[in-house]
């Protein structure tokens, strides 16, 4: 009996995309090879069987060359072939170079179904496959689907059952595609049509000179977009409703209280020349509500519409092609700049999404360099928020130490571990222009995925906070630091606790500055500390299980040497 | 015919795989996503210093990096 589905198929053929169509389970899905670095579980119901179905990483072949697709090609061996199907997801519009796995599956004697997905798009690229051909030709079951919309989806539920295994003599891959050759010369026929403006724009930038005119226009245009975006809704949305409508809410209940109970303290904190400040009171109902919904979720907003967008366009494997030799240097290759740029709204699915990388040693060097030197989209916020009021000379400052870390630590990794930096070999995806909604379902995914992961999180950092300066235990932890911080960073010793809280979370340490009354240069120099120190304990619960504990220990080592390293010459470098 | 690496093709120009030094791995590798012997490939671009190589293989439009289109044979 058959109780495991698995979605197999080369890397970006929208296998998630079916997944989420067949179990209703949203899997994150956008326009460039390995996305899904992790199996993906559902059910789908067949007849009176719940059947499970697994959505696995993309991969080329049965051949493993990277962690995401050894985890692919794992877990189906494990699994007794007569209890499951295979859905092999086909590109439409790249039929050959999809068979080649689709081959090697019905060789090993898998029971499989094939999915031709995309198929709307082989229209307009000229395309014309005759998938009847093809189904009497592999001898299982072919359905053309395009699963973002929906279409076909439901003849290959009905026809799974039908998969089976159609035994075929083993080959070689010489072999193999030149019978490949001979199977689309069958079932595809090309109509010739002039290159539209679309693959123009595609062969563009990928060109030297057009392409990095490109890239630094596409990298500048959406820094600017976002925090225009998150300046916009900060302005006009969230201080306005906070500021007319929730704190005289909060007001009346402060006298309630009444300002000496320990309720007050703990649920709106201290008044600020006897008024609320929701920058400054540190309270669970003012201070912990208004960073995360009125500082950090605009720019969580800004930066994921603009990620998401340059995802789902294709744009993202183009950046790794311009930035595939400064790299090189640090010993990664261009491709880690998707884990980077994922990094940069998060660190977790960042670092998970290292296992795109071949070797171990990449892995390490990028998780470390992410959970050191990429800032999260809250705690950025954060920092725009601290040191944009003064000038947006210090936010520029603080990515610029963030370059200069990453330089220098990535070149010293590359230079200190053993082994040497793979190559370079992506497939670059077509841009793609996906139906408003669902980039607004991503969007969506995201945010709530964002509130729902950091909002208890952030309310506990605040209560414990508050609990700890009732009950003045602070003041013994920032005594025995203080030598420390102000004499080797120049902060007052207060600052501390916020930098140990970035151990819960970036944002609530952050503004715990706020009320600390510190000059440019030591808001400059704690901000900064917080974007090199150590990531917060989630990020850390991921780099223990993608790095296992000994590289861990390594990585912390390296995190609190940088992070002494750059206080102390920010403190003495900097002279005003 | 002269054998030349990918490095050596100009861009713009169409060209035919035979060789690639580098052992079974990379081989491998390059077979499943459609890089094989006698397969027609046109080279698209290069970038300076040491950057990697596009090329479009059937359909399929692969970058690769400077060293490994060093180990890849063609003949125009």
């Amino acid at each position: 009996m058959i109780n495991k589905i698995f979605l197999l198929g080369n890397p970006n053929v929208g296998k998630s995309v079916v997944f989420s169509r067949l179990t209703g389970v949203r899997a994150m899905s956008s326009n460039y090879p390995g996305t899904t670095v992790e199996i993906t579980k559902g059910f789908l119901v067949i007849g009176q069987n719940k059947v499970e179905v697994i959505d696995l990483p993309g991969t080329y072949s049965l051949e493993p060359t990277s962690k995401a697709e050894e985890v692919a090609v794992s877990i189906l061996f494990d699994t007794p072939k007569d209890q499951m199907v295979i859905i092999n997801i086909l590109d439409s519009t790249n039929l050959e170079r999809n068979l080649y796995l689709t081959l090697q599956l019905i060789e090993e004697g898998y029971p499989v179904v094939v999915c031709l997905n995309m198929c709307d798009e082989t229209v307009h690229r000229g395309i014309t496959l005759d998938s009847d051909k093809l189904e009497s030709i592999l001898g299982v079951p072919v359905i053309s689907t395009c699963a973002v919309t929906g279409v076909g989806v439901k003849k290959l539920i009905q026809r799974i059952e039908e998969a089976k295994v159609n035994i075929r003599p083993k080959t070689n891959y010489q072999e193999r595609w030149k019978e490949i050759g001979l199977i689309i010369e069958q079932a595809q026929r090309l109509t010739h049509r002039h290159h539209t403006f679309r693959e123009i724009l595609e062969d563009l930038s990928i060109k030297p000179f057009t392409g990095v005119l490109m890239g630094l226009g596409v990298v500048y245009a959406s820094f600017k977009i976002v925090r225009f975006v998150g300046e916009y809704l900060i302005n006009n949305v969230c201080d306005p409703v906070f500021n007319n409508i929730y704190q005289p809410m909060i007001e009346r209940m402060s006298v309630i209280l009444g300002q000496e109970s320990f309720l007050h303290h703990i649920l709106v904190g201290d008044l600020i020349n006897g008024k609320i400040d929701f920058k400054q009171s540190m309270g669970l109902l003012t201070t912990a509500p208004y960073i995360e919904f009125a500082m950090v979720l605009p720019y969580v907003f800004s930066f994921y519409i603009i990620l998401s967008i340059l995802e789902d366009v294709g744009y993202l494997p183009r950046l790794a092609i311009l930035l595939d030799n400064i790299l090189h240097k640090l010993g990664l290759h261009g491709y880690a700049i998707i884990p980077v740029l994922l990094g940069f709204g998060c660190n977790i699915p960042g670092i998970l999404s290292t296992r795109i990388l071949e070797s171990k040693r990449e892995r390490f060097i990028a998780s470390t360099l992410i959970s050191i030197g990429v800032p999260c989209v809250a705690l950025q916020a954060m920092i725009f928020a601290l040191l944009g009021k003064y000038s947006g000379f210090y936010v520029a400052g603080v990515y610029l130490v963030l370059f200069v870390v990453w330089i220098v630590l990535g070149a010293i990794l590359n230079f200190v571990l053993k082994g040497y930096s793979p190559e370079l070999l992506i497939e670059i995806p077509p841009y793609r222009f996906p139906p408003v909604y669902v980039l607004f379902q991503k969007i969506y995914f995201r945010i709530k995925g964002f509130v729902v992961e950091a909002v208890p999180i952030v309310l506990f950092g605040v209560l414990l906070v508050n609990i700890m300066l009732y009950f003045k235990i602070f003041d013994f932890v920032s005594g025995i630091f203080s030598p420390l911080i102000s004499g080797l960073f120049g902060l007052p010793k207060e600052t501390i606790i916020a930098l140990l809280i970035g151990f819960v979370r970036k944002d609530v340490a952050a503004g715990m500055l706020m009320p600390l009354g510190l000059t440019v240069k030591q808001m400059f120099i704690a901000a900064t500390l917080l974007a090199v120190s150590f990531p917060c304990i989630a990020t850390f619960v991921i780099l223990l299980k993608e790095l296992g504990l000994k590289d861990l220990i390594k990585a912390t080592f390296l995190m609190l040497i940088t992070g002494l390293v750059v206080g102390v010459v920010l403190n003495f470098g900097i002279l005003r | 015919m002269k054998k030349i690496s990918l490095l050596q093709l100009k861009p713009g120009k169409k060209a035919k795989v035979v060789e690639i030094i580098g052992g079974k791995v990379l081989e491998n590798r390059l077979m499943g996503m459609g890089i094989y012997f006698g397969r027609d490939i046109s080279k698209l671009g290069h970038f300076v210093l040491r950057g990697p190589v596009a090329i479009k293989v059937g359909r399929t439009t692969i970058a690769l990096g400077h060293d490994m289109a060093k180990r890849i044979m063609v003949e125009e």
